[in-house]
């Protein structure tokens, strides 16, 4: 017992490792950014040639579960910087008191809206859309109304929205159009739900594979398959009603103990080193600067006309009692 | 160790020599190691669950009653439905293969029966929905042949479907071990009195299958209640949700741990209930131990008859998905996929976890299985027998650790402990052995059941003891049922998803979380591949040790 307990120590100090040299940029973001095929390498090439140090990445599951990490680790928090909250959840994250303004100026970004807010910073956004399989479906609904109330005939497979942020996405978007009689809009488009599925690798993998026609997916979603697949299979549909935008956000931890290189990652951010690797890294559009222009599959993407929503705070006070009146109006 | 140091100390019953400190001592020693077990697991669970509630959120939260109540009430109809049609279906399947010991393709078919273990859940409903979907296989033959299509599988049927190809399989597995078990002099008594068919169930399987059964029913009903992708992809709909759903709902958005384990707790308190009615259901037989000999059942058959088809269609049923799965995979970019380096290391980080976690577990369930049988054959005592339910319930009960409440505590302890880069793989390989322990003790119930009513007295009264004992009575007889639990072990763990997600890829990418990965990203054809990866792993980690153990026990 004794030997097991000394052999335990041993192996657990030879696990330690010096400190390094170079000063540790350390960010906490979800997994399929630091993939090998998403943005992060690119990102952290260039950046670490660009200020010499190292940039370390902590990969979480997804935006959600940075902000829980975050408020589990509380002040002792281990990052930086935090990159790949959704603007749903900023109203939160800044109610946990963790967070240090950007100080960066965000009248320069390109978003679809105005941004006002000092803590945190975007990145890159998309709009919410139906995406459909012209293979599948020949006359796919023009509106949102017309994919509750129309006879199409063809299925869509949502995601939830207690589990899942395009889920919650859509369920803003229907608060969105239809206010009050969201209730009755859901009880009318339930016929024509395939299935609720929990995230949205579910989802898109049943849409792929052909069990319905559309399915709840962001605008960029078509920019994948026309870029890797060289298909143009899938469409975005755009609805004059309006569209839900997600914007992807960082922002630097307050207790972080490299807070002026947190805040030249933040400026990096904005800027071409970062932002190039956007479009095809993480299939979103960039918010910053870009050193050349957008790929032309991009620029050639179904674009809403109007984008629609509510503000961070009105989300977080309205989520519950949204899902509920969802939950109610599907158990009947 | 294990029990038989306990027994080989001292006389039977006695607890003269005790000299462990006193509290040790009011337990009899043939409790002692699955005391130390239970408390291991109690330790590990307990202290990260507690580490949990001292988060607190600012209001306590509550979820509806009335939303609880239907959640309840669904996670009762779709496990107790599964459980109800999996067990009823794997018994005769079981007794078919019993029966056939000697039928073309078996070793295959017992093989494919392992793979639903380890596939990840989604890649299961993928390959089901590829078979049985709208745009499934079976809609597009039955179009071609001019018949109308089938319904639609989303909704309770999708998940019943779901649940019974992923159990099954296990099922049948464990029945056939039970039945195999029967002594050879049984069969030899029943061809010379001649017994029929019917008589042969009555006298011979009849009871081995009261004996397990409950045992295996109540890990498929845990299995499928806390099914979580299973029912929310095929359910159609939020009205198919388990409490599995509203725990993790109180993780997500919320972010209320405190609910979450609360909820955590009520799921664990009304399945220790149907444990402990579905162990009063179990029957317990006088075993009679054999003296080894394999002797060929009166009852066997060739050629097509019932029982092939029977088989067939089981073994049908199982390997659709798969082979749904295994074309996506060969339709992938799988030359691409096995030169990357990052899958390797993936398959090695699996490997290692999965036999790691297979053997804790294994070393875990056994004794607490083995104190727990000791225990119960002290009628008179109360306590003993209420010890040995606490120990069956342990083995029996580790599944229904919801993952993300365990991650949770267990990523704030290690935080605050400051161990976390360091201690991250030791708490998922234990926590991976939590969740393969019912399946590893449901193998061994019954093997040890039987091993102990053989061989006890005797080496009791040889005084054969400690290692000795376990080097020479325990590991050579119970050779086949330790590699069939550690190999159900390690394909759960490979399998598994929950664990390994709480504590970030970077540094523990196993196969399955790169596959997730990969499906998050749109990469759906990497995913593929790798699902045939995996698939490919299992079968050669089954092949290979049911060939091992084959020969060792020539």
């Amino acid at each position: 017992m004794r030997r097991s307990l000394a052999l335990a120590c041993v192996v657990a100090a030879a696990f330690t490792r010096p400190a390094p040299a170079a000063e540790t940029l350390t960010v906490l973001t979800y997994e399929s950014f630091v993939a090998e095929w998403g943005p992060g390498p690119a990102i952290e090439r260039a950046f670490e040639a660009e200020c010499g140090c190292d940039l370390q990445w902590i990969a979480v599951g997804d935006g959600v579960q940075i902000l829980n990490r975050l408020k589990l680790e509380g002040a002792s928090a281990t990052a930086d910087i935090a990159l790949g909250l959704d603007d749903n959840l900023i109203a939160e994250a800044r109610a946990t008191g963790l967070f240090a303004p950007h100080g960066q100026d965000a009248t320069k970004l390109s978003l679809p809206i105005a941004w006002s807010d000092e803590i945190f910073l975007p990145y890159d956004w998309a709009h919410f859309a139906v995406v459909y399989d012209r293979e599948k479906l020949k006359d796919p609904p023009t509106s949102l109304d017309a994919l509750i109330n129309g006879s199409h005939g063809a299925k869509i497979v949502l995601e939830d929205p207690r589990t899942s942020t395009p889920g919650l996405g859509f369920l803003i978007w229907m608060k969105a159009v239809y206010g009050d009689k969201a209730a009755d809009a859901w009880r009318a488009l339930k016929p024509k739900i395939l299935t609720v599925a929990p995230g949205w690798s579910e989802a898109y993998g049943l849409f792929t594979k052909g069990e319905a026609a559309m399915v709840l997916s962001y605008t960029t979603s078509p920019a994948y398959h026309l870029i890797a697949e060289k298909s143009e299979r899938y469409v975005a549909l755009v609805f004059p009603e309006g569209h839900v935008l997600q914007v992807e956000v960082a922002a630097r931890l307050r207790a972080s103990q490299h807070a002026a290189l947190a805040e030249r990652f933040l400026a990096f951010m904005t800027g071409p080193g970062f932002q190039d690797a956007i479009p095809t890294g993480n299939w979103m559009f960039p918010a910053g600067r870009l050193s050349g222009a957008l790929p032309p599959e991009f620029q050639a993407l179904a674009k809403p006309e109007k984008t629609i929503g509510f503000t961070p705070d009105e989300v977080a006070a309205n989520r519950r009692a949204w899902t509920a009146e969802w939950l109610e109006a599907f158990s009947r | 160790m294990k029990g038989a140091a306990g027994n080989g100390q001292q006389a039977a019953g006695g607890r003269a020599h005790c000299r462990l400190p006193a509290a040790c001592c009011l337990l009899p020693d043939s409790a002692l190691p699955g005391a130390l077990a239970l408390f291991l697991i109690a330790a590990f669970a307990g202290s990260s669950l507690v580490a949990l509630a001292t988060v607190g959120g600012s209001e306590p939260g509550a979820m509806p009653a009335a939303y609880l109540w239907q959640v309840a009430r669904f996670t009762a109809l779709e496990a107790s439905l599964s459980a109800l049609i999996s067990c009823g279906l794997a018994v005769p399947v079981a007794l078919a293969l019993a029966r056939r010991p000697r039928l073309p393709g078996r070793s295959l078919v017992l093989d494919l029966f392992l793979l639903p273990l380890a596939l990840p859940q989604l890649v299961a409903v993928l390959g089901i929905a590829v078979v049985l979907g709208e745009n499934g296989w079976l809609n597009r033959s039955l179009e071609v042949l001019g018949v109308p299509r089938h319904g639609s599988i989303y909704g309770l049927t999708g998940i019943l479907i779901a649940h019974v190809f992923f159990n099954l399989p296990l099922a049948v597995r464990l029945l056939l071990a039970a039945l195999e078990r029967v002594p050879g002099e049984s069969w030899r008594l029943a061809a010379e009195l001649g017994l029929d068919g019917r008589a042969i169930w009555r006298v011979i399987e009849r009871p081995i299958i009261l004996e397990t059964l409950p045992g295996i029913a109540g890990l498929v009903l845990m299995l499928c209640a806390t099914s979580f992708t299973v029912v929310l992809t095929l359910g159609g709909g939020p009205a198919a949700s388990t409490i599995e759903v509203a725990i993790y709902q109180a993780l997500r958005f919320d972010f209320d741990p405190a609910l979450a384990l609360r909820l955590a707790l009520l799921q664990l308190a009304l399945a220790a209930g149907v444990l402990l009615l579905l162990g009063l259901i179990g029957r317990r037989p006088d075993l009679d131990a054999g003296l080894g000999n394999r002797t060929a059942r009166p009852d066997l058959a060739t050629g097509i008859d019932g029982d092939a088809i029977l088989i067939l269609a089981a073994a049908g049923f199982v390997a659709l998905p798969i082979l749904a799965v295994i074309a996506a995979g060969m339709a992938s970019p799988l030359w691409r996929l096995l030169g990357e380096a990052l899958l390797w290391r993936a398959l090695a980080t699996s490997l290692a976890i999965g036999a790691a976690a297979g053997l804790l577990a294994v070393m875990l369930a056994w004794p607490l299985i083995a104190s727990a049988i000791r225990l119960a054959s002290r009628a008179r005592s109360r306590s003993a027998s209420l010890l040995a339910t606490a120990f069956e319930l342990a083995a029996g009960a580790t599944i229904l650790l919801p993952p993300a409440l365990l991650g949770a505590g267990l990523f704030l302890l290690l935080h605050r402990t400051g161990m976390l880069a360091r201690a991250a793989p030791v708490v998922v390989v234990a926590a991976s052995a939590l969740f393969a322990l019912p399946f590893v003790a449901r193998v061994l119930a019954p093997a040890l059941r039987a091993h102990i009513a053989a061989t006890d007295r005797l080496a009791t009264s040889l005084g054969i003891a400690g290692f000795d004992r376990l080097r020479l009575v325990d590991l050579p007889a119970l050779r086949r049922p330790l590699v069939l639990a550690g190999l159900m072990g390690l394909l759960v763990s490979l399998g598994d998803l929950g664990v390994v997600a709480l504590f970030g890829g970077e540094q523990l990418m196993t196969l399955p979380y790169l596959l997730l990965q990969r499906m998050g990203s749109y990469r759906s054809g990497d995913a593929a591949g790798l699902a045939l990866v995996l698939l490919m792993l299992t079968l050669a980690i089954s092949w290979s040790l049911a060939r091992a153990s084959r020969e060792a026990g020539r």
